[in-house]
């Protein structure tokens, strides 16, 4: 096949193909809101003994002020008007509710990377603390997030720890585990032959680990972290949720199902998806750039 | 010319899963300074384990072996040999030369003194030029050579080649047997050579050990005199067959092509 370049390798390899994916998404979200918002028009229409026409019907779905689902447009307009229409100061901003997630997001997600090296480098360089601290570490996950958060929340803001922190250790709590998994895998991924090769140069710990074991595991960590940060993403949002509903996009979600306001639910939905997707594509940039200078982008 | 590797009576047994494998049996050999000594036989025989009792990379169950007249621990210790494996194991995230510079960093070497061996090493491997090159830029014979000039970076008395040339076309194994006898004329070290090839054995060595399998042992040690100017041309001559005869002859006897 010939390759293509420029503009048109642009439009037919990247634009096309996700363009069309897109098209599909939004025809059958459109589809679904017709069929999901339909009854409480015809339940509208037989209350007041009138008949409604197909089209009419089909307008009326897509304009309702608290629809079962918000049509693409709906939720388009609110994220329009909650981001460029408002302050970023204002408390309806979805702009400033993003940037307290994200905060806490990064944070969480920083010290969730730290502790998960951490973790990885003990249990690579000893037996016992790879026999006990790996069950544990299993045990963390399987304990349902939804019920942990709130406890930490509620037990830190006792003894008057609250804001950032809490929100940031629920985000810690989730991502350390993929770090501390993979790192495990990629510092015990250097072969046989590598580490006679150090043995042959009666190298000390500390050289076989930055010289070797550290490099070695520099793949398997950006995978890992781009794990990491989406699940830190999901941490600070679920961390929001018991507080009451101050501020984040959690927040949003909260207060948006408390007013039955499916459309700020919905856009505060596909601002963290956003997020998410931001923040997986700058670990990924970050990726690259490490593998570039370490030789391994062909 | 002193003795550099000495041993006797020295056995090596695994303990695996399906009983106790007899790798080394009752290895008497010795190894003179500035000898290239080949260990021929077929996979089984213990060459490849016998080179790691030597570089201490495994231990002997039973025996006595010394390393420049003292264990092969303390050998090590002593940076006595440099290993050049199967593969050319060079690391994928260091360029060429940082590869070369890697023992160098690990033993102590500063910056300046670093920068001169690896040039100088890179000379001797013909590979001038290339040390800003990651791994993957290089052919399977330049990085065979990378590695060997890693090995020799740091001057130690002796080489152990383990099967080096294996994995490589015979094209580009001729040229590199021929570039390893020009180095081991220059740097006068003593090398140790695990192969599968008779000729490749033949052509390179001073001594050549036979071995045969089940359990490892050492079957005959030939003596190998074709002289120290040897270029491939000397593989038609008549000497050079009637040696290689003898080798063949050997792992014959020794079982080696036994089913």
């Amino acid at each position: 096949m010939k390759e293509r370049t420029g503009i048109s390798s642009f439009l037919f390899d990247r634009f096309l193909p996700i363009g069309s994916v897109v098209v599909v998404i939004l025809a059958a979200w459109y589809a679904f809101a017709v069929f999901m918002n339909a009854q409480f028009e015809l339940d509208q229409a037989a209350r007041a003994n009138t008949e409604i026409s197909a089209t009419q019907l089909v307008k009326n779905t897509m304009a309702q002020e608290r629809p079962v689902l918000p049509a693409p447009h709906q939720v388009a307009n609110e994220i329009w008007k909650t981001t460029a229409l408002k302050k970023i100061t204002s408390k309806r901003s979805l702009v400033y509710h993003s940037w307290v997630t994200i905060s806490s997001t990064l944070l969480g997600f920083v010290m969730g990377t730290g502790l998960g090296i951490l973790l990885a480098v003990l249990i690579v360089h000893s037996n016992v603390l790879d026999k006990s601290l790996m069950p544990w570490i299993i045990t963390s996950q399987t304990i349902p997030i939804l019920a942990v958060a709130p406890m930490i929340i509620v037990v830190l803001n006792a003894v008057g720890i609250s804001g950032l922190l809490p929100k940031s250790l629920i985000s810690a709590y989730l991502s350390f585990f993929p770090v501390a998994v993979g790192m495990v895998k990629g510092l015990r991924s250097p072969d046989l032959m590598h580490l006679d090769l150090m043995r042959t140069y009666n190298a000390s710990r500390s050289q076989i680990f930055w010289k070797l074991r550290w490099p070695s595991a520099v793949p398997f960590l950006f995978t890992s972290m781009k794990v990491a940060v989406a699940i830190s993403l999901v941490g600070a949002i679920v961390g929001e949720l018991p507080t009451g509903a101050v501020a984040g996009l959690g927040a949003r979600l909260l207060t948006g199902s408390y007013y039955g306001q499916t459309i700020q639910i919905w856009s505060a939905l596909i601002a963290a998806a956003a997020l998410a997707a931001v923040l997986v594509m700058l670990v990924d940039l970050a990726s690259r750039i490490v593998s570039g200078r370490m030789g391994m982008v062909r | 010319m002193s003795v550099v590797i000495d041993a006797k009576e020295l056995d090596l047994t695994f303990q695996t899963n399906d009983g106790p494998v007899h790798a080394l049996s009752d290895i008497n050999l010795q190894i003179e300074s500035g000898e290239f000594v080949s260990f021929i036989g077929p996979s089984g025989c213990g060459k490849t384990t016998l080179l790691r009792v030597i570089a201490d990379l495994e231990k002997p169950t039973g025996g006595l072996i010394s390393v420049n007249g003292v264990t092969p621990e303390e050998a090590r210790l002593a940076r006595a040999y440099g290993y050049v494996f199967q593969a050319a194991a060079l690391y994928p995230w260091r360029t060429i030369g940082g590869n070369i510079s890697l023992p160098l960093e690990v033993m102590g070497f500063g910056k300046s003194e670093r920068a001169e061996r690896i040039e100088k090493n890179l000379d001797l491997v013909n590979l001038t030029g290339f040390d800003k090159k990651f791994p993957w830029q290089l052919s399977g014979g330049m990085q065979q050579r990378a590695s060997i000039a890693r090995a020799l970076s740091f001057d130690p008395d002796m080489l152990l080649m383990d099967e080096p040339f294996g994995a490589l076309d015979e094209i580009v194994r001729d040229h590199l047997n021929e570039q390893l006898l020009k180095l081991w004329a220059q740097t006068q070290k003593t090398v140790v050579f695990v192969t599968h090839s008779i000729p490749e054995a033949v052509f390179l060595s001073t001594k050549i050990v036979v071995m045969s399998p089940r359990p490892g042992r050492i079957h005959e040690i030939i003596d190998c005199d074709l002289g120290d100017d040897r270029s491939l041309d000397i593989r038609e001559s008549a000497k050079f067959l009637e040696i290689a005869h003898l080798v063949r002859e050997g792992l014959r006897l020794g079982h080696s092509y036994d089913d």
